[in-house]
């Protein structure tokens, strides 16, 4: 049988879930789908409720507030769901690490399954990076 | 609730027409919202305890990812806090950077709010195009800075990085651009008969409210109220160079979208006369600072959402021993719970993002009430006074 994630490689529909960002990022996510980069063209689309995405992005130092509200969020999307940690603060809190509030890097909340390190990443980068997943699935499959 | 007729809608934390996570739970009757309860928290990650623990040169790092948005003013006002405090006064030519700075962000703030609004009246033509207007100036970001957001430009006793004489050229003509975009926007807002409908009469603040709320930036400017701390305290390079402060006196949503459009075009202004005294000022970038006496300073700015706010105390160490935040949404975002009274439920998120709130800014912490006494604005005038007897006794 062919895995379902084979069907990863065509449209993908994304929800941003902001978790503590300074909002650099989010703002980079929205400037994807802006006329410059327009990732709509491609077949993304920001979608307005988790159980409606394969693709879930994340921002932010994830902090005490958000942390179960993030878990929550993970468990509603239709499996399987990518998970993209945006931004440096997603991937490791940079300097937020040391604060009293955050609660570990993404990955130690839920299965992360692509990095995008930079802060903020560029849009360039955010769509190289799901272009890099897909492509890693058409090979797989 | 027990009472049956009235209804509560949560909006949030998670919502599609939301960039960042808050909650806002709306109560209403019918079609008309009665009160709004706005619980944050979402974004707190404890900047001022981190700020505790950096140096000076680090601080400015960490107050830079406080917001994206206002990824400039934070920095700006530290540095003017520290500044202040170590009674250092930097050179020209760096002065008319962080201007250029400053200003290139308001326009990339403003722009960004104005296509959110545009959005959140379902008007996504608008949002399409400022947003395009608004990759010029990220350009310019990018070439001059590095960067496209978080520019870390600022450092105490000067800048970073010089803006070329040779790149001048270039940053005009895209700054052209941007003013070509701003007239249709102008036009677009001004005869759209769409946005006059949406806009006007909505989320009407009056001077008084703006008084009672303490609300800055645009959002008091639209109500008549010409404060401006680039105009009232000039720092930086802001007394060179010729502008004025724009106001409005409807004090609706329609208000606050012309007052950042006008103010967009004295950016521009200033941009230009700033680019304009860089050719003939040369000299150096920064001055060399040895280290940060004890003390206390205080550096204001005028962020695009108004007045942000850095107070900082050294004790001659190399790090500051309290460092206090105060971002304008912190008072602007009170408003709401006036503005969107009496309002439709479909006209509620356009009244709450009218003041351009941004909550990374916003939530730090504050101990309200401590022993269940309200203090009032008397209280607070006597303990001043109190605290400077106390400092006038020591000698200080
Ligand atoms: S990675 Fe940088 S830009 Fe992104 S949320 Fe964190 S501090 Fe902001």
């Amino acid at each position: 049988m062919q895995s379902i994630d084979n069907k990863f490689t065509k449209s993908l529909f994304v929800f941003h879930a902001a978790c503590s960002p300074c909002n650099n990022c989010d703002i980079e996510i929205l400037d994807c789908i802006a006329p410059k980069y327009d990732i709509e063209r491609l077949g993304m689309q920001l979608v307005g409720s988790p159980r409606h995405a394969d693709v879930l992005l994340v921002t932010g130092a994830v902090n005490k507030k958000v942390v179960h509200r993030i878990k929550m969020i993970y468990e509603q999307t239709a499996k399987p769901c990518v998970v993209v940690a945006v931004g440096s603060c997603a991937c490791s809190e940079i300097i937020f690490r040391e604060s009293y509030n955050t609660c570990g890097p993404l990955d130690k909340i839920i299965p992360v399954d692509i990095y995008i390190p930079g802060c903020p990443p560029r849009p360039e980068a955010i769509i190289a990076g799901l272009a890099k997943y897909i492509k890693s699935r058409k090979n797989a499959g | 609730m027990t009472d049956k007729n009235k209804n509560f809608i949560p909006i949030g934390p998670y919502h599609p027409l939301q960039e960042e996570p808050e909650y806002f739970r709306l109560h209403v009757e019918g079609e008309i919202v009665k009160s709004v309860d706005i619980e944050l928290g979402y974004i707190h990650r404890g900047t001022e305890k981190i700020s505790e623990n950096k140096h000076f040169d680090q601080g400015v790092f960490l107050v830079e990812r406080i917001c994206g948005i206002c990824s400039t003013s934070h920095p700006l006002a530290f540095v003017n806090a520290v500044e202040n405090l170590a009674r250092i006064e930097i050179p020209d030519r760096a002065k008319l950077i962080r201007c250029v700075v400053g200003e290139m962000e308001r326009i990339h703030s403003h722009l960004l709010w104005l296509g959110l609004a545009g959005h959140f009246i379902g008007y996504n033509t608008v949002w399409m195009w400022s947003w395009k207007y608004r990759e010029y100036i990220l350009e310019v970001f990018e070439k001059v800075t590095g960067n496209r957001q978080h520019y870390a430009m600022m450092k105490i006793g000067g800048v970073r990085r010089d803006i070329a004489n040779d790149d001048i050229p270039w940053i005009e003509t895209n700054i052209d651009e941007i003013e070509k975009g701003l007239e249709l926007f102008l036009k677009a807002i001004t005869e759209d008969p769409v946005i006059h409908a949406r806009t006007k009469g909505v989320g009407v603040l009056t001077k008084e409210d703006i008084k009672d709320y303490c609300a800055v930036g645009p959002v008091a400017r639209a109500s008549g109220i010409d404060m401006d701390v680039r105009k009232d305290t000039p720092y930086a390079a802001y007394g060179m160079v010729d502008w004025k402060v724009c106001t409005c006196d409807s004090g609706d949503i329609y208000g606050k979208a012309v007052v950042r459009i006008l103010e967009l075009f004295e950016s521009l202004k200033i941009i230009r006369q700033c680019l304009g005294h860089m050719r003939n000022t040369g000299g150096p970038l920064d001055v060399n600072v040895k280290e940060i006496p004890e003390g206390e300073g205080i550096g204001r700015h005028e962020a695009p959402r108004g007045e942000c706010f850095h107070y900082v105390r050294s004790d001659k160490t190399n790090r500051p021993v309290r460092h206090k935040i105060r971002a304008p949404s912190f008072v602007n975002v009170a408003t709401n719970q006036k503005a969107v009274v009496g309002s439709h439920i479909s006209d509620a998120l356009l009244v709450l993002a009218a003041v351009d709130p941004c909550y990374c800014c916003t939530e730090r912490v504050i101990v309200v009430n401590k022993k269940g006494k309200l203090m009032k604005g008397p209280d607070l005038i006597k303990l001043s006074q109190e605290k400077t007897d106390r400092i006038r006794k020591k000698g200080l």
